[in-house]
């Protein structure tokens, strides 16, 4: 446990000396060990070489920390390879670019408003727990396009839905998500209406008709890959202007640069250090062995540090006009939610920038994964600040 | 001002025209499809890629390192490809026609 309250807007790049002297790293995870690929360019050719670095191995293994142990339904299309994986995306694809729609982008206002009305109503507060937490359970509701009362289930679960104090993964706790799923499978069965789950009832993939085990294995994931990445994102943001409350100004006199600043933010925390492929046969990476049935990992996290492609990799800088992050994945499995993520960012930030004259920071924990050599600052466990209303 | 045509997959053709900005804005902004935009224009993410007509490639130009190394991982890349996100709209551009990759 860390406690601070200065220099929490800082993100080290915590893999900079591995990436120059051998563009890899090593890590162990439950005796499955994982040799990291750390350079942009090189996690970008494995991310695009999908017959060598699968992502259709064993359910859970393509997950740093694995979760073989913990479950068996296949995530989707997250642990689907080619060409199965190309009919799942051109089906969920447009239900995932609903967020530029002007009517989602109204209510997603909404909710937003109504956080920060919230935040300028309390003394202090956790923007975990208290901020990013209800926001991203209340947007979520707009993504699945259910009732907005089914946030308050999610937001109870609390940040620790997949684990629980002093043991990373928790099967026990990862059982009330599978449970709560299925229950709403087959509330739809029941009562078909207009919500992603309907949808997927009534939908082929492929020239086959979703299976109620796909329809899990897709609805686990949205729950699963769009909450800590969200919850840290927003978080981490919040941080950021805490100490350069200059840049939130800018963005209010200047909207214009409203995107580059939030690709900026984006590259800059990298939400999700890594994700692991399995090799399906023996080959190399940076001259380095990788032996068939191994894992690698794409380290989005080191990629968008590298100082080969990013000038003063370390700065937040609002004027990157071209900026080729990795942080929502590349190729392939790039990341179906992040149209809702970056509508979420776009709007949050320029929101923030219209209302807030000042961030307190009260106390801070800092989340700082132990990935065996690397300690990396992901985001935080809790944050605790004031806003001072415009 | 720059009147362009895009082709898009379904081969519609789109007529569009503006005097600023990038062209993948131009054809957010007109809805034209295949052209998504999701990074804004940074050339992170590549849903912006169309094809220029051969006789047209070299007055737009051969795209900077960063996009090329985008294009090289893309499936549907062809000597003629670029992000349009990385093309400015000026009179330069006015009377091409572009194909939409995706
Ligand atoms: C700032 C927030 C987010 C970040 C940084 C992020 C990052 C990523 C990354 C790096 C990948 C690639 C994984 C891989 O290559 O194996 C990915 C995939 C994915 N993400 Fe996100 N994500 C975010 C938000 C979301 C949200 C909000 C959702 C949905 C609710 C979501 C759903 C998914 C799905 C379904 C995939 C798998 C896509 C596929 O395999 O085709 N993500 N994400
Ligand atoms: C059923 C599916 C999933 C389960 C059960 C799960 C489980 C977990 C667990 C147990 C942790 C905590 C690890 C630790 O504290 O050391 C964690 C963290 C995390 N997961 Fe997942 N995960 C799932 C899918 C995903 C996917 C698909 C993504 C992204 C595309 C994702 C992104 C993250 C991130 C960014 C963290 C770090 C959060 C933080 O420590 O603040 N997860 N997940
Ligand atoms: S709009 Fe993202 S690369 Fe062109």
């Amino acid at each position: 446990m860390t406690s601070k309250v200065t220099g929490i807007s800082e993100f080290p790049d915590a893999f900079a000396q591995q990436r120059r002297v051998t563009g890899m790293g090593q890590m162990d995870d439950q005796n499955d060990p994982v040799n990291m690929i750390l350079g942009l360019k090189d996690v970008r050719k494995a991310a695009h070489n999908c017959a060598v670095f699968q992502s259709g191995a064993k359910p859970g293994r393509i997950v740093i920390p694995s979760e073989v142990a913990i479950r068996e339904t296949r995530q989707i299309p997250f642990e689907v390879d080619p060409p199965e994986h190309g009919g799942f995306r051109e089906l969920l694809n447009p239900w995932f670019k609903r967020p530029l729609d002007e009517c989602y982008q109204a209510r997603l206002q909404t909710i937003i408003d109504e956080t920060i009305e919230n935040a300028f109503k309390a003394e202090s507060f956790d923007v975990v727990s208290q901020f990013a937490l209800p926001l991203q359970s209340k947007a979520l509701t707009l993504l699945l396009n259910t009732s907005m009362d089914k946030a308050q289930t999610w937001i109870d679960w609390g940040t620790h839905v997949f684990r629980s104090e002093g043991s990373d993964l928790d099967g026990d706790k990862a059982n009330i998500l599978y449970n709560y799923i299925d229950e709403q499978i087959e509330n739809a069965i029941l009562n078909p209406g207009d919500d992603l789950y309907s949808v997927l009832l009534n939908s082929e993939a492929n020239g086959k008709k979703l299976s109620k085990e796909e329809i899990k294995g897709v609805m686990i994931l949205t729950f699963a890959g769009g909450r800590d990445t969200v919850i840290n994102a927003i978080t981490n943001s919040i941080a950021y202007f805490s100490e350069n409350i200059s840049d939130l100004k800018r963005i209010d006199d200047q909207p214009e640069i409203l995107n580059r600043a939030v690709e900026e933010l984006i590259r800059y925390f990298s939400p999700l250090t890594q994700m692991g492929r399995v090799a399906t046969q023996d080959t190399s990476v940076c001259e380095h062995a990788i032996k068939a049935d191994t894992r690698v990992s794409l380290c989005w996290a080191s990629a968008n540090r590298d100082e080969k492609v990013f000038k003063d990799p370390n700065n937040v800088d609002f004027d990157r006009k071209v900026n080729p992050h990795i942080s929502f994945g590349f190729s392939h499995h790039n990341c179906l939610g992040a149209t809702h993520a970056r509508q979420i960012l776009r709007q949050l930030v320029l929101s923030l920038a219209n209302k807030v004259a000042q961030i307190e920071t009260i106390k801070a924990d800092e989340n700082i994964e132990k990935l065996g050599e690397f300690s990396r600052k992901v985001g935080f466990n809790s944050l605790h600040v004031s806003f001072k209303s415009k | 001002m720059a009147k362009v045509i895009f082709i898009t997959k379904k081969n519609d053709a789109v007529e569009v025209e503006g005097d600023s900005g990038s062209l993948m804005e131009l054809a957010t902004a007109n809805g034209v499809s295949g052209i998504d935009g999701d990074c804004g224009g940074v050339c992170s993410c590549a849903t912006c890629h169309i094809y220029v007509a051969p006789n047209d490639f070299e007055k737009i130009g051969q795209p900077e390192e960063i996009e090329s190394d985008m294009l090289e991982l893309d499936d549907n890349v062809t000597q003629y490809s670029r992000l349009c996100c990385q093309i400015e709209v000026t009179e330069a551009i006015d009377g091409m026609t572009f194909v939409v990759a995706n």
